[in-house]
């Protein structure tokens, strides 16, 4: 069996005594949440840190507030928000992308916060020590080379997360704690593309919550590509969000996932949307420009040749979707099943 | 230094001495015998360790001990009331749904735990619910028709109680 | 007998249902002793090296070890096969693999056991690596293996039954293609698991997850020293086997060891990750199909070669090699036929046997050949194969016995039951069906060690209680072994199946069955259960008839009573019954045993093939292709399976569908692949993702919708009537798959696993105006040995070879056949 390395547990009640912990020795604290991405990192030996601060108690990190937009705290797991009536009402991409994360067990256990720095993942690196052990080691852990590219001076490690996308596109913002202060940033700035650094967040730093602003007008939309119907992570992604004026486009965020270290936003496609309405030829540009950024690497599942080119098609499903095609049987191929909610 | 824990498992107020590092799973398993709780891959892969934890599925092999403290556990041991089997348990022995009988416990609470919230799901629903547990025997269809017959045993009043 | 039967037949629960459903099972990591030690294995982290020195002196200090092992300790090889005892319980000069193990520390608990384990320092000096067949083919140094035919190679075979080239050449049509088959592997839930303790008497027993506790016993008896009588083997309950669990492995043989050395039970659990490298999967094969075909569609002769990549150790190998080449000609009549075949070891998991044991690889080329030869000569796939279905009652080119075959019947039925008539060729792009056909043994007619032993016993213990106690060798891994023992017994003895206890796969208690393989154990475990549960039936029938005074044949055995057939209220209780018998006999007990019967097949090779009888099957697969990105989905899948007689409805079934659901994980994304780093920087080769995660499994989404048929014609050699449903309905799976792309969207997919990626490449190809396919290239160039010519049965053969060199000079046959053989001879020779 797979065991844990020893740790030291410590369960604060309150962020302030949390960040207060973290502080002590933020390099080798570690704080835990769900569980579903630290405890295999820590089993596979990927992380060891000798504390852990378990959030599991602090109550405030588990409140919804739904008065305008949405504030969700970061330890909300990510079935209650996939049976949040709001959620799956007026962020139906935020539903989508959270829907689809990994399997419904996980997802009774995962947190949105922990979706959200999810720790980036490659097939070099997502192994036991002794596997990576037998490669000598990799750039993100205990090595020097990037076997992904190995002239590469940045670790390529992919951003897996579903959830980032999704709340980019739709305007997230984020909360972040340490014991010296507290600051707001736009989600889209938490991340950089280096799947070492992956995150701009301090090593003391708590992300609290995170912040959707009103939906009024907006549509969105989240689709994601992966083998299964279930278990696995994105091997591509597309979360589009538009707000709309009759069929014409206010403005637009169009965020890709899993294709780089850090959620990819096609801006200057997304501009071009501002005062048009959707059509095929409109839908195909953006789709290009997509293709162009997107830069999968040899270290998901599926060849990377081909998932560089389903971006294409998955743009233009977003996009459809939000011009309001039918596209619940595309959907349901692709995913493998309809997508569904407890009542 | 040996945790001591404190929490109830299939009814019951269990206490244990286990050591600290381990997970639920191992505590289950190895400190209080209860093996019916099975692992296939200990890292969240497979399903075959879900439990309810406070009437939530989850995977065993995920929660460290300490997170058990005062927390309700239930196992496929105690799917079993006063020695009855708990209707998903008849049709899943009756039905074929359990082959080797490996992933069996983890599916069972998957879906005990869907019924307990939607009585009256969909087959695509349950396929959904269980998607997180994975089996190698069966091809699923025969659990499929397990679930779907204990729904009916259960709407005739079929419980345990 | 015209009773209808009471059991067999009927849908029941299992007898061991109520045990898995309840999470009583004990499986092998369940069993927790007093005292109890744990093990971690040390496994090699380079793929190919010597071993210069290995320190466990860090690892032997930490608090709470026992044990520290290394190679010394285990200086006796052992191996599945007689031929390739080349492996060792713990290697000790040379690593031949990543996840080879070297070492071993026993502690008080498993933690300990893992931290003490990454303490050990091992030294090596690095051979080169070998990471695919063509490494093997072009490097005969160093040698892997210092056995094997050359080289690197483990075993080249050549076969050729009849002029194969004539008939070829005599064809309307020649058919060339290569096909590929990933390797994959069983992925049971169950990781392997062992406990092994001395007994109060000093004598060893070992629990294991094994699908094969008599060759288990073997294995510990040569590589411990120890007597076989002297050694108790319990096979526990797999969570799942597929082929997996078939071979001895290094961890039964160290906790085996450790445990007679500390006097303590030991335990040894394996990680996800070590169960990929015990491996023993699907051979990778590369494939030629030759075929010559007639214009109304019938083979007049087939060339075939494969080259199997064998992974590190030769394991089941040289029997996996034969298997590519074995059952070809039991679907179809090929009157001619030539297998070549080569296994190399590369430095790899070693592969096996998983679910169809090399005939999957070989019957995916072949039903894919059939599609592309009836789209050729216009003929509907289900009616070309309707026209050369094998006859039933016949001996094949390479002499393989055909009995019953319901092959046809298979076809008719899915064909029916799908549409096919109105969709192949019909759907609109995107859409498409595909049919492909398989068979399958149901056991395999010689034992791996080979002798005149029985390969099934069975024995039956009654008494006074009116209980009855069977004992078998067999292995219940999941698929119904004990269910079908019980059910048998209890139909024979006319009583309930709760009224019977069985114990079995304990190599104390239970007479010796060969094990959970090659489909055997409905058919030879079924058969010495009815002739044990029938000798019992006769000492109480003669028991009752002498004290009822009712004549014998007119006793009957049905509702837990023995009575009168023409005064069924004359009669007694089973119970009573069996006590008639006991005081008239003495204590009551019976055996059964099973014997395959001998394969007419004499040649060199001839003993990877033969069964008592086989089973078929057919299966139609519909697809669902996007054109854009080659997402393929299969929404629906129907299959009948000529089982004979179904014992057990419910666990026939789920045989059908779990065999349904693996092949579509062949089919469409499972892959045990291997990552090679760059030569210029490293030597390393590891596993590509040894997680549960990584290798693609289908899960409850991914699983279409099955619509079962079986088709039910009693075959004399089975028990009731009954054949192999383990393995045969995997078979049809993968071919159906991508002949059913090829309807979808025109293009040929000829390797496994059909992926996107491959779909949408063929289809670019085919938008540039190339070939519409994605497959293997040629097949390399192989030094075949010399062929061995065997005269096929219609032209008058013996079975042996022609230029075998130990041919009898006398033979005893028939003057014209004898005329007929060397008239063949010489022309083959010509």
């Amino acid at each position: 069996m797979m065991r844990l390395p020893s740790y030291r547990y410590r369960a604060p009640k309150t962020v302030q005594d949390a960040a207060a912990w973290l502080a002590e020795s933020p390099g080798d604290t570690m704080l835990l949440a769900g569980g579903t991405d630290l405890i295999p990192n820590m089993k596979r030996r990927q992380q060891a840190p000798s504390t852990l601060v378990g959030l599991r108690g602090v109550t405030e990190l588990a409140q919804v507030d739904d008065r305008d937009g949405l504030e969700i705290g970061a330890g909300v797991t990510l079935s209650a928000l996939v049976h949040h009536d709001r959620v799956h009402a007026r962020y139906p991409g935020l539903w989508q992308a959270v829907g689809q994360i990994a399997t419904p067990l996980l997802r009774n256990m995962g947190t949105i916060g922990g979706n959200i720095c999810l720790d980036t993942r490659c097939t070099y690196y997502d192994q036991s020590f002794e596997w990576r052990q037998a490669i000598n080691f990799c750039m993100k852990k205990d090595g020097d080379t990037c076997w992904v590219a190995t002239s590469s001076d940045k670790c390529l490690a992919v951003s897996s997360t579903d959830a980032a996308p999704a709340l980019i596109a739709l305007g997230a913002t984020v909360r972040l704690v340490s014991a010296t202060g507290t600051r707001d940033v736009a989600l889209t700035d938490l991340y950089a593309n280096d799947g070492m650094h992956y995150l701009t967040r301090r090593a003391d730093e708590i992300l609290t919550a995170v912040t959707l602003p009103r939906a009024e007008g907006w549509r969105s939309t989240y689709w994601k590509l992966r083998r299964r119907g279930s278990f696995d992570f994105p091997v591509a992604a597309v979360a589009a969000a538009a707000r709309f004026d009759g069929d014409r486009i206010v403005e637009a965020r169009i965020v890709l996932g899993a294709v780089a270290s850090r959620p990819l936003e096609v801006l200057a496609a997304a501009a071009r949307l501002a005062g048009q309405t959707l059509t095929d030829d409109l839908m195909a540009s953006v789709a290009d420009d997509a293709y162009t950024l997107a830069k999968p690497m040899d270290n998901t599942d599926f060849e990377l040749v081909w998932r560089k080119k389903t971006v294409r098609s998955l743009v233009t499903s977003a996009l459809r979707e939000l011009r309001g095609d039918d596209m619940r049987a595309a959907r349901t191929k692709l995913a493998r099943h309809p997508l569904l909610v407890i009542s | 230094m040996k945790l001591r824990l404190n929490f109830s498992v299939n009814g019951e107020s269990a206490e244990a001495l286990v050591d600290p590092d381990k997970t639920l799973l191992e505590v289950l398993r190895e400190d209080l015998q209860l093996t019916g709780t099975k692992h296939g891959c200990e890292l969240g892969e497979c399903g075959a360790c879900a439990v309810l934890l406070d009437d939530q599925p989850v995977l065993s092999c995920l929660v460290v001990s300490h997170e058990c403290e005062g927390r309700s556990v239930v196992t496929v041991e105690g799917l079993t009331v006063d020695g009855r089997l708990h209707p998903l348990q008849e049709c899943f022995a009756d039905l074929g749904a359990s082959q080797c009988g490996y992933c069996t416990p983890g599916i069972l609470i998957a879906a005990k735990a869907l019924l307990d919230r939607e009585p009256n799901p969909s087959r695509d629903l349950i396929r959904e619910a269980l998607s997180g547990n994975l089996c190698r025997c069966t091809g699923y269809q025969q659990i499929l028709d397990a679930v779907e017959a204990s729904i009916v045993r259960l709407g005739e009043g079929g419980d345990q109680k | 007998m015209t009773r209808p039967r009471n059991v067999i037949g009927k849908p029941r629960r299992r007898v061991d249902g109520r045990a898995k459903v309840t999470g009583q099972t004990k499986f092998a990591d369940d069993i927790m002793l007093p005292r109890m030690l744990h093990c971690k294995l040390l496994r090699s982290t380079v793929p190919h090296a010597k071993i210069v020195r290995i320190n466990t002196s860090k690892a032997a200090a930490v608090d709470g070890v026992a044990l520290v092992l290394t190679g010394e300790s285990f200086p006796i090889p052992y191996g599945i096969l007689p031929v390739s005892h080349d492996e060792h319980a713990l290697c000790p000069d040379v690593v031949r693999f990543v996840g080879d193990p070297v070492a071993a520390v026993v502690a008080r608990d498993e933690a300990t056991a893992d931290r003490a384990v990454r303490l050990i320092d091992v030294e090596y000096e690095t051979l080169r690596t070998f990471a695919s067949p063509a490494d093997s083919l072009a490097y005969p140094e160093p040698r892997i293996h210092d056995y094997g035919d050359f080289g690197n190679v483990h075993k080249a075979v050549a076969l050729q039954f009849g002029d194969v080239d004539a008939a070829i050449a005599g064809a309307d049509h020649v058919f060339d293609d290569t096909f590929f088959f990933e390797g994959n592997t069983h992925l049971p839930i169950e990781q392997h698991a062992t406990v092994a303790t001395k007994d109060p008497d000093g004598k060893l027993v070992v629990y294991s997850s094994t699908q094969t506790p008599h060759y288990l016993h073997r294995a510990l008896s040569k590589a411990l020293a120890i007597p076989a009588a002297h050694i108790r083997v319990v096979a526990t309950p797999n969570g799942g086997g597929f082929g997996g669990k078939s071979d001895p492995f290094n961890h039964e043989v160290v906790v085996a060891h450790a445990a007679m050395r500390l006097d303590r039970p030991v335990k040894i659990a394996l990680t996800r990750e070590e169960v990929f490298y015990c491996h023993r999967g699907r051979h990778p094969v590369l494939m030629r199909f030759r075929a010559g075909v007639t214009n109304d569609g019938r083979v007049t002769g087939l060339d075939l070669q494969t080259l199997l990549d064998g992974g590190a150790y030769g394991s089941y190998g040289v029997a996996s090699t034969f298997y590519t080449g074995a059952l070809q000609t039991v679907t179809y009549d090929i009157p001619t036929y030539r297998f070549r075949g080569c296994r190399v070891f590369t430095n790899k998991p070693p592969c096996g046997p998983k679910r169809g044991h090399g005939t999957p690889q070989s019957r995916f080329g072949q039903e894919v050949q059939l599609d592309k030869i009836a789209e050729k000569l216009v003929i509907d796939p289900a009616d070309l194969r309707l026209n050369i279905v094998q006859p039933p009652d016949s001996l094949t080119a390479n002499f393989l016995r055909v009995g019953t075959i319901g092959l046809a019947d298979c076809i008719k039925k899915v064909v029916e039951r799908s549409g096919w008539r109105e969709k192949y060729r019909k759907l609109p792009l995107g859409r498409g069906v595909g049919l492909a056909c398989s068979s399958y043994l149901s056991g395999a007619g010689l034992p791996i060690n080979w002798n005149d032993l029985p390969h099934s016993g069975v024995q039956l213990k009654l008494d006074r209680s009116g209980g009855v106690t069977v004992f078998c060798g067999a292995t219940e891994i999941g698929q119904g072994s004990d269910d079908v023992l019980v059910g048998i017994v209890a139909e024979v003895l006319g009583i309930e199946p709760f009224d019977v206890r069985a114990v079995t796969g304990d190599t104390d208690l239970t007479p010796v069955d060969l094990g959970s393989y090659s489909s055997r154990v409905t058919l030879m475990m079924g058969n010495a259960a009815i002739q044990a549960a029938e000798r019992a039936r006769e000492l109480i029938a003669d028991g009752v008839s002498a004290k009822l005074d009712i004549p014998k044949s007119r006793l009957v055995f049905a509702d837990r009573r023995v009575f009168d057939s023409e005064d069924p209220d004359k009669g007694t209780s089973f119970r009573e019954a069996v006590c008639m018998a006991e005081a008239k006999f003495g204590t009551i007990g019976t055996t059964g045993s099973y014997t395959p019967p001998k394969s007419p097949a004499k040649f060199k090779g001839g003993g990877v093939g033969p069964s008592p009888t086989y089973s078929y099957t057919a299966c139609v697969v519909e697809v669902d292709v996007d054109p854009e990105t080659g997402w393929v989905t299969v929404p629906r899948v129907w299959i009948a399976h000529d089982i004979g007689c179904s014992l057990n409805p419910v666990l026939v079934r789920g045989q059908v569908e779990g065999g349904v659901y693996m092949g579509l994980g062949e089919a469409l994304m499972e892959e045990q692949v291997f990552r090679r780093l760059p030569a210029k920087l490293s030597h390393a080769l590891v596993h590509k993702f040894p997680s549960i995660l990584e290798y693609k499994s289908p899960t409850f989404l991914d699983m279409p919708e099955v619509f079962t048929d079986l088709i039910e014609h009693p075959d004399p050699v089975g028990p009731f009537g009954a054949k192999e449903v383990g393995q045969g309905p995997l078979l049809p799976i993968m071919p159906a798959v991508a002949n059913a792309v090829y309807d979808a969207v025109g293009v040929r997919i000829d390797s496994i696993p059909v992926t996107p990626e491959k779909i949408l490449r063929a289809l670019e190809a085919k938008a540039a105006g190339k070939a519409p396919r994605s497959g293997p290239g040629a097949f390399p160039e192989i030094p075949w040995p010399e062929t061995l010519h065997v005269t096929p049965p219609w032209a008058g053969g013996d079975g042996r070879a022609d230029n075998d060199p130990k041919r009898p000079t006398h033979r005893k046959v028939d003057a014209g056949i004898e005329a007929k053989a060397a008239g063949m001879t010489k022309e083959a020779r010509s």
